[in-house]
């Protein structure tokens, strides 16, 4: 309803003479610190629109004093990036991978340069570290190693992967001994009894004995007589307690049966040359590096 | 509550009653509460599952990704959508002194009508149903459904505004007719589709590509400008200076910041864009925009707390005032954090951080929810007509469990945002990443730890807002001494 303008007893202000469901209006003026703000407000931005790209054409826009361009700030950070590393990684691309071991300023440069690009696309599987995961992950700061732990071996596994889409790719292939009929329950229970006994694991001598000669006709050939494994197959050292898929006997029993099988990716293609040779450095260096 | 209780106003001079609908407020107010909790419970869940991720169960409808909308949703539409459209109801009836426009049916069918927006969108999430449009997930034909009960709403307001019996539009009303129209315009362009068949539920957008993801920041910053604020600054309008018994501080402010809100708000989108496909000129002006808007967010505030211009003290006796003024304050921290975080040389440090969540809950339980849950206690009085609020001591007891919340909600996402930030950007000194992404996360925990402890305080305060209510409706009041209390200028009925 309206009302008579009305002077405020608390502020002294007048009403606006306006009045809805008991609310009323003060007639302040605007308040000079907002009013001024917001011109401040209003003459920075369209300064800004004369430094910088602001207003659409049919074919364009405008470029501003400054000619800034998103895209081509990138390019010299980039570019500017590339130039702080050039010497060192130039270095890399050309020496060979023990020039780099040996080289106090490249090995720094390719553990450092190694390190990140394992933390951001290998510590998913392989930890944080190169410590490992249970289910198939090995670790890489032990001295134990499937494909063989030198740094050739390591960068040709780096390159071309495991059990990947690549003609280069390191392939082995356990039979599953239960899935494939070739060894029956009770031969397999003896074969793990066997395999446990290797790293030293007591268990029952005449399964042990059983289990012994299955393992010479069966796993020798790939795992080796003494069962310490072959690097060139690709076939993991039973003796060294290392268990890729766990130590309990069950899990062996399973792994005999049917066998789980990995997968690693190669990073050939996904990763430029010189980051695959600062990452086989850098898991050279994680402990295990023959 | 289906039961009579129309408040009635009277036209001066000529003793004609007007019979106000405030069973439908009720119905929203109760909406409000009820869809308030779910927010606040999946917003718990899902924080604790950023810290827990055993959390997520391992079920697809558990998952983070799907209950993340269901939250933002909840939050947005389902709570702060009912606040609004209640309110708006309530506040256009007495401000007009007119009944709702279409009758009580045609009210029924917005509120009804807006349930079943919220159960379909909601279910349709868990289920795995969505555009993948972040705040309009819904799908195609959730959105026509939305798009016809919007319009009956825009028609019952606007109808009720043209029968008004007062020279005048109050300014709350602008506010609440500027939010309903643009909302309209947004919802609609944004959700331009193609189904794929008519008894199929997906579809696919008219944009693609950077023109996609414009549209969609258009839609989601002026969803933020239009419903959050906007909308929210009609509820201030009307609850602060009716709670606070005292005029509006200045009518001009009103006018000048309502019209250089509505004008810049619509262009800040593109500020959700840096750094990106999105050309440069656009950057420009989302920026420029964003920082001019600055000023025009701050008259609202300005407004409000001046409004408490000789009525200070009251502050220390009413906790209702105490979460419809400190909304204010935390209204006038984002709007200056807003800008700020526009401007391309921060944005570069906090987009994609914690930080923007931080402000967006600055925004949404400092602004939002306090001045809803100050303007629901002011209504669940006024509506079911008790002398006063069950416990005075209740709501000040919601009032300091929820700021705490908030307080470590921001103070932890703030902490998490820069330190990400900063972790993301670190070079070490032969020029390679200092941190992998994965060390990064592993330094949030005790961030998302904290904030998801912030985020049970405030449940737990909602919790508590929700007896206090209960227990106002069954008209019980709870013997307190130390307690003062102004029970307001409409004191329970009264309309005139």
């Amino acid at each position: 309803m309206p009302t008579k303008i009305e002077k405020d007893s608390v502020t002294g202000t007048e009403t606006t003479g306006h009045e809805w469901d008991g609310i009323k209006e003060l007639n302040s003026p605007l308040p000079r610190w907002w009013l001024y703000v917001m011109y401040a407000c209003i003459v920075w931005s369209v300064a800004y629109w004369f430094i910088f790209p602001a207003i659409p054409w049919i074919d364009g826009y405008t470029r501003g004093l400054l000619g800034y361009n998103q895209r081509d700030a990138l390019e010299q950070q980039l570019a500017a990036a590339r130039e702080r590393q050039a010497v060192l990684r130039d270095g890399i691309d050309k020496a060979s991978l023990q020039e780099i071991r040996n080289d106090a300023q490249l090995l720094q440069f390719a553990v450092a340069g190694g390190g990140i690009a394992f933390a951001d696309n290998c510590a998913g599987c392989h930890g944080l570290g190169g410590a490992g995961q249970r289910g198939g992950y090995p670790s890489l700061a032990d001295d134990a190693w499937i494909w063989g732990g030198t740094l050739d071996a390591i960068h040709t596994t780096l390159q071309h992967g495991i059990r990947w889409d690549d003609a280069d790719t390191r392939w082995s292939e356990m039979p599953g001994f239960g899935e494939l009929g070739i060894l029956t329950e009770a031969e397999i229970s003896d074969v793990a009894d066997y395999a446990l006994s290797l790293s030293g694991s007591a268990g029952n001598a005449a399964a042990i004995a059983r289990g012994a000669e299955v393992f010479e006709f069966q796993c020798a050939a790939c795992h080796g007589d003494q069962g310490t494994g072959m690097e060139d197959v690709g076939a993991p050292n039973l003796a060294d307690r290392i268990w890729l898929y766990g130590g309990e006997r069950e899990q062996i029993v399973a792994q005999i049966a049917q066998p789980e099988h990995g997968v690693m990716p190669g990073w050939s293609g996904r990763l430029d040359p010189a980051a695959i040779k600062m990452l086989t450095v850098y898991v050279h260096t994680l402990g295990g590096g023959q | 509550m289906a039961t009579a209780t129309a408040s009635e106003g009277t036209i001066a001079g000529s003793g004609v009653r007007i019979e106000y609908d405030e069973d439908v407020v009720k119905l929203f107010t109760i909406a409000t509460m009820f869809w308030g909790i779910a927010a606040f419970t999946v917003g718990v869940l899902i924080a604790l599952q950023l810290a827990f991720p055993v959390l997520n169960l391992g079920l697809e409808w558990t998952s983070f990704g799907r209950l993340r909308p269901l939250h933002t949703s909840a939050a947005i539409f389902a709570f702060g959508g009912n606040a609004l459209l209640g309110t708006s109801f309530f506040v256009v009836q007495r401000t007009c002194r007119a009944s709702l426009f279409g009758g009580r049916a045609t009210a029924r069918f917005v509120f009804w009508g807006y349930q079943l927006f919220i159960a379909l969108a909601g279910t349709g999430y868990v289920l795995g149903i969505t555009q993948g449009r972040e705040y309009a997930e819904p799908e195609w034909y959730v959105d026509l459904w939305l798009t016809l009960v919007w319009v009956v709403y825009l028609l019952v307001f606007l109808g009720t505004l043209i029968k008004r019996r007062e020279p005048h539009i109050y300014v709350a009303n602008w506010f609440y007719l500027a939010f309903i129209v643009t909302i309209a315009m947004l919802h609609i362009v944004n959700n331009l589709a193609v189904p794929v068949s008519f008894t199929g539920i997906k579809s696919y957008s008219l944009f693609s590509g950077v023109q996609d993801a414009l549209t969609q920041w258009w839609y989601g910053h002026n969803a933020v400008g239009f419903f959050l604020t906007a909308g929210f600054l009609g509820i201030m309008y009307y609850f602060i200076p009716k709670q606070a018994e005292r005029p509006v501080y200045s009518y001009r402010l009103s006018i000048v910041h309502f019209w250089s809100l509505i004008f810049l708000y619509i262009w800040a989108g593109p500020h959700h864009l840096h750094y990106t496909a999105l050309p440069d000129w656009a950057q420009t002006l989302g920026m420029t925009f964003s920082i001019m808007l600055w000023m025009p967010s701050w008259g609202g505030m300005i407004n409000g707390i001046m409004t408490l211009s000789g009525a200070w003290d009251k502050l220390r006796t009413d906790p209702v005032l105490r979460f419809l003024v400190v909304s204010v304050a935390f209204y006038g921290m984002s709007t200056f954090e807003g800008p700020l975080m526009s401007v391309k040389a921060v944005n570069s440090l906090s987009h994609y951080t914690d930080w923007t969540i931080g402000h967006v809950h600055s925004g949404a339980l400092g602004w939002v929810a306090f001045v809803s849950f100050g303007a629901t206690y002011f209504l669940v009085q006024r509506l079911w007509k008790r002398e006063r609020l069950y416990s005075i001591k209740l709501v000040s007891y919601h009032f300091w469990t929820s700021t705490l919340g908030i307080v470590l909600y921001i103070v932890s996402m703030w902490w998490s945002g820069i330190t990400q930030g900063l972790m993301w950007r670190s070079y070490d000194r032969l020029g390679f990443l200092q941190f992998s992404f994965i060390e990064t996360v592993e330094r949030m925990h005790p961030f998302y730890v904290v904030r998801a402890l912030g985020g049970l305080l405030f449940l737990i305060g909602a919790l508590i807002m929700v007896y206090n209510m209960w227990r106002t409706i069954r008209g019980d009041i709870r013997i307190e001494t130390g307690v003062t209390y102004s029970t307001g200028a409409a004191a329970a009925g009264t309309a005139d």
